[in-house]
């Protein structure tokens, strides 16, 4: 990706020199091979920091908001999968469409740096991709692996190399994560449990949350003023840390609050440090909506009606979700 | 301070026999904020009201909480006493001890238990509720009624002779619906066409009735007093100011394979068409699906041969938006689609009809002029059957499980036409039970065994074979003798069940009217409101609001007029203080309320607010409009944020009466 990497500092340094943006949003080095950050570069920034590779998994696209608040023009550069979360903030009126600039960025594929680990790299010094394959040099010499093996979780559900939106694009398309054969199938197979089971998978999963919010941090479907948790007056904020099941009203609230227009970027169940599966959680209502109101992809554009929030006459009864536990529960 | 003063009402024994009041009182005095608990056996009698009074005055109440029957019932009855006696209407809190409490459980120390709960999450609202001053509207005066059958005539004849404009939109070409269609009415027997034409040119000429016919409503915003309505005046391809009604392109018209609608399939019509002769108004419409013209470009014989040149082929659909303060909805009925019976021989003999089509049969001005033939030979049936219940009364999902009232009259009404005109045929009537209430239809559905020696077999029919030469075999159970019955009718007329026009759904998501799980609409009280739609403004008129015959029908049809009249004749409307209210501050501006609200209430505009980090911007927010809004809450559900609330439902007050009922 080294080449990409070039283009990308050619582009942040041509648009910030002729005035194009006043600021560009990209990744930036860390301190170890594998934890490059987020970061925001203007005019005078050293532009060496900014890196491009596998461990780059961080949509930029909810730092738009503070960027387009602001009055800038930011260039942003954007997985494919990243143009989704920023079609969703411009649907939702959180950005300014003529402040952002957007640079779709070819990807194929972001690394799970735990998994790589456990493919027998413990002490990474440095990854090179060669596409289907990485070769990490550890501590204890080179090691080849095989790049699917090592993808994070979100990429097994890759929604393809297309960009949603983009003023500009750099490099060619790259090949994509083989698609997943059911997107799914995860959550099939929790539908298949009994709702006691169920309800002892959540409440174990979701009594794990810290409440340090960083699902809510990322979630480019996060994006309140003020969010109801933080708001005094809601009558629910403080109400968090009493037990587990308040833990667990959070995100349940929090997936009613970002169903359908959840992008299924998978970041909330990247970030947290928990481990908490909470992209299974906002998986089962995007599973739903397309059951019950047809095929949709929240952020696929930035205008169409959201199905839950637009009334239709050909939308279902309530009855359709009882009929469809009905029959789940007789298969079951 | 808030001081709350509790009311507890037995409702006679209704909650006092299953809730121990005297508990509820006392648990209410124990709660903070509650200065005075009082019981009585009815609190919404004068000596009722009385004891409120007495209690503001005495101890200086300022919120009431009344354990009572539903707020449907009573609440109006104690807020207006609560603004008599100086406290804030929308400082009255219900709690319906009766219906979610008394009437639905049998254990009294349950059901006490669950009053004294109910009691306390309406004391932890009250003491939140704040005052709250409704508005005023205008009322537009002028009434929309939708459907042109005998219901939607009768009402808009009623508002009309009061003084107001009326519109009545008709999707069909012709008003007069379904009754038009009819040859005779039980239990008179006096003509439909006699009594029901007159009806519909008093309508045509009535000067403040006008008739959109071939009109469809499409969409309705506003609210009760401001309704605003787009209707789409279908093409008609014809110039109604031109048509004299001669209906010379009718005859001529090549195009003979569409199903007359009027006839009930019975007949051919052509593209161009005027249902039938008493048609108002009585001018023709081109069915474009069938007419050569559209179909191919080629013909405009009509076009060729009218003599006034009213054919337009090029005549567009027109949107006419109009206001109005009340619509009535009198959408009328259709018959059950048989096609899930074709045990009973539908679909499989001609000779197998719907009881609509033994109307045209009859009726001098169908297509067989009046004489009764088998539509299979055009022969003079010697044996006919005529089968009840087709779909009604039925548990299965192919039919409907309410009695259609009116077949047990009419199929009576059938017998005795074929009976009179033809004594020499033999009509058998297979029934489950005979239901005739009603002034002077027991003795009608009687004079029909009795005097005109109709078969009535109590059984239901099992099977029809239709025999390869086209004759039907007939198999029944007698139920009172436990026979199987085989006979060989010659015509077989099924009572089909009547369910909602296919076009109530549609119209109830538009004016916001409740349905129930049949399509019938809902009434705002079954007793009480039965021409009400829970949705103020919205009027329900015959078989639309349930099965009914012709003189319900028309005694409904005066009644919602009468509600209507009622709105019309006020030059000013209370609104509803229960409006949404959005938080700037917290508003994001995402637009979900725009989007969900039902009454285009809400718009974003751009605002300069101080945000919570106290900066000043200018930013899109939420805007409500008070004079539209409704208060369904729909937005303050929706908000993420929270920053749409619904005074008088406030999020706080709702999660106070949720904490009071968990804790």
């Amino acid at each position: 990706m080294q080449k990409i990497e070039d283009l990308m500092r050619a582009k942040a340094a041509a648009v910030l020199a002729d005035g194009a943006a006043d600021c560009v949003l990209a990744w930036k080095r860390g301190i170890f091979p594998y934890d490059h950050a987020p970061a925001l570069f203007r005019r005078g920034d050293d532009l060496a920091d900014l890196v491009y590779d596998v461990f780059c998994p961080a949509n930029l696209a909810k730092y738009l908001l503070a960027t387009s608040r602001a009055g800038e023009r930011a260039a942003v550069f954007l997985k494919p999968c990243d143009t989704y979360g920023v079609n969703q903030l411009l649907k939702d009126h959180r950005v300014v469409r003529d402040r952002i600039l957007a640079i779709g960025t070819p990807c194929g594929g972001m690394v799970d740096v735990k998994k790589l680990r456990g493919a027998g790299c413990g002490t990474i010094l440095a990854v090179k991709d060669r596409g289907d394959v990485l070769t990490v040099t550890t501590a204890k010499g080179p090691v080849t692996v095989a790049k699917g093996e090592v993808l994070l979780r979100k990429c097994l559900a890759c929604k393809g190399n297309a960009y949603q939106i983009a003023d500009d694009e750099i490099g060619t398309p790259r090949g994509t994560p083989p698609a997943p054969a059911d997107r799914y199938a995860e959550v099939r197979t929790l539908e298949g449990l009994s709702p006691d089971e169920r309800f002892a998978f959540w409440r174990q999963e979701l009594s794990k949350c810290i409440r340090c919010n960083t699902c809510r941090d990322v979630c480019p479907a996060c994006t309140c003023e003020q969010c109801v948790f933080d708001h005094p007056g809601s009558g629910v904020d403080g109400k968090a840390y009493v037990d587990t099941s308040q833990e667990a009203l959070f995100h349940i609230i929090r997936a009613f609050h970002v169903a359908g227009r959840c992008t299924g970027c998978g970041e909330c169940g990247r970030v947290c440090p928990q481990g908490i599966r909470l992209d299974l959680l906002n998986h089962k209502f995007a599973k739903d909506i397309d059951a019950f109101f047809g095929p949709c992809q929240p952020g696929a554009d930035a205008d169409s009606p959201a199905p839950q929030s637009t009334f239709r006459f050909e939308d279902p009864e309530p009855e359709a979700v009882t009929r469809q536990d009905d029959r789940r529960d007789r298969h079951a | 301070m808030q001081k709350i003063g509790v009311f507890v009402c037995w409702c006679g024994s209704n909650i006092a026999a299953t809730v121990d009041v005297a508990r509820v009182v006392a648990a209410a005095r124990e709660v903070s904020g509650v200065v005075y608990a009082a019981d009585y056996p009815y609190m919404c009698s004068e000596q009722g009201q009385d004891l409120v009074a007495r209690a503001v005055r005495e101890h200086g109440l300022n919120r009431l909480v009344v354990c009572a029957c539903s707020p449907r019932m009573h609440e109006k009855t104690f807020r207006a006493c609560a603004e008599r006696n100086g406290i804030n209407p929308y400082q009255v809190e219900i709690a319906n001890i009766r219906e979610q409490c008394a009437w639905i459980l049998k254990d009294k120390d349950e059901a006490t238990a669950k009053a004294i709960v109910l009691m306390k999450a309406a004391v932890a609202k009250a003491l939140l509720d704040e005052p709250l001053a409704p508005g005023e509207s205008p009322v537009t005066k002028r009434a929309l009624v939708i459907g042109g059958g005998i219901a939607g005539i009768e009402t808009a004849l009623d508002i009309a002779e009061a003084g107001y404009p009326v519109d009545i939109v008709e999707k069909e070409p012709s008003i007069g619906g379904k009754m038009a269609q009819l040859d005779k009415t039980f239990p008179t027997l006096d003509c439909s066409a006699c009594i029901l034409t007159p009806k519909m040119v008093d309508a045509a000429q009535h000067p403040n009735i006008r008739i959109l016919s071939y009109s469809e409503v499409e969409a309705v915003r506003g609210f009760v007093g401001q309704f605003e309505v787009d209707i789409r005046r279908k093409a008609r391809s014809v110039r109604a100011d031109l048509c004299s009604g001669c209906g010379i392109c009718a005859a001529k018209c090549p195009s003979r394979q569409a199903d007359s609608e009027f006839d009930a399939g019975l007949r051919k019509r052509g593209a161009i068409y005027i249902p039938f002769a008493q048609a108002i108004p009585k001018v023709p419409v081109i069915d474009r699906t069938q007419c050569l013209k559209f179909r191919t470009g080629k013909c405009g014989v009509c076009s060729v041969v009218c003599p006034n040149h009213c054919i337009d082929y090029e005549q567009k659909d027109e949107i006419l938006t109009e206001r109005y303060g009340v619509i009535v909805l009198a959408t009328g009925f259709e018959l059950l689609d048989l096609k899930r019976f074709g045990e009973l021989g539908w679909g499989r003999s001609k000779d197998v009809i719907t009881s609509l089509q033994l109307e045209r049969l009859t009726n001098a001005g169908g297509p067989t002029e009046g004489r009764l033939v088998c539509p299979s030979t055009g022969r003079e049936p010697k044996r006919v059957v005529l089968v009840s219940c087709v779909g009604s009364r039925d548990t299965t999902d192919r039919g409907k499980t309410y009695c259609s009232k009116i077949c047990c009259m009419y199929n009576a009404k059938h017998a005795m036409y074929i009976r009179e005109k033809y004594p020499d045929t033999d009509v058998t009537v297979f029934y489950i039970d005979v239901r005739t209430p009603g002034k002077g239809f027991d003795e009608f559905q009687r004079r029909a065994v009795e005097e005109y020696g109709v078969h009535y077999i109590r059984g239901l029919v099992g099977k029809v074979d239709v025999h390869r030469d086209g004759t039907l075999h007939l198999t029944a159970g007698d139920l009172n003798s436990g026979r199987q019955i085989e006979m060989e009718p010659d015509l077989i007329v099924l009572a089909a069940a009547v369910t909602p026009s296919p076009d109530a759904r549609r119209i109830a998501g538009l004016v916001t009217a409740s349905i129930d799980n049949d399509g019938f609409y809902v009434e705002a009280h079954p007793k009480l409101r039965p021409v009400e739609s829970p949705t103020a403004g919205i009027f329900l008129s015959g078989m639309c609001q349930g099965p009914k015959d012709i003189p319900e029908t028309v005694a409904q049809a005066g009644a919602a007029a009468v509600k209507a009249i009622g709105l019309l004749a006020k030059d000013k409307l209370l609104a509803n203080p229960c409006t949404a209210r959005c938080d700037e501050q917290r508003c994001s501006g995402c637009e979900i309320c725009v989007q969900v609200c039902p009454y285009g209430a809400i718009t974003a505009e751009d605002k300069t607010v101080v945000t919570l980090e106290g900066v000043r911007e200018t930013r899109p927010v939420a805007v409500v409009n008070e004079a539209l809004c409704q208060g369904c809450g729909a937005c303050s559900a929706a908000c993420p944020s929270g920053a749409m609330d619904l005074k008088g439902f406030t999020n706080r007050e709702i999660l106070a009466e949720v904490d009071a009922l968990c804790w």
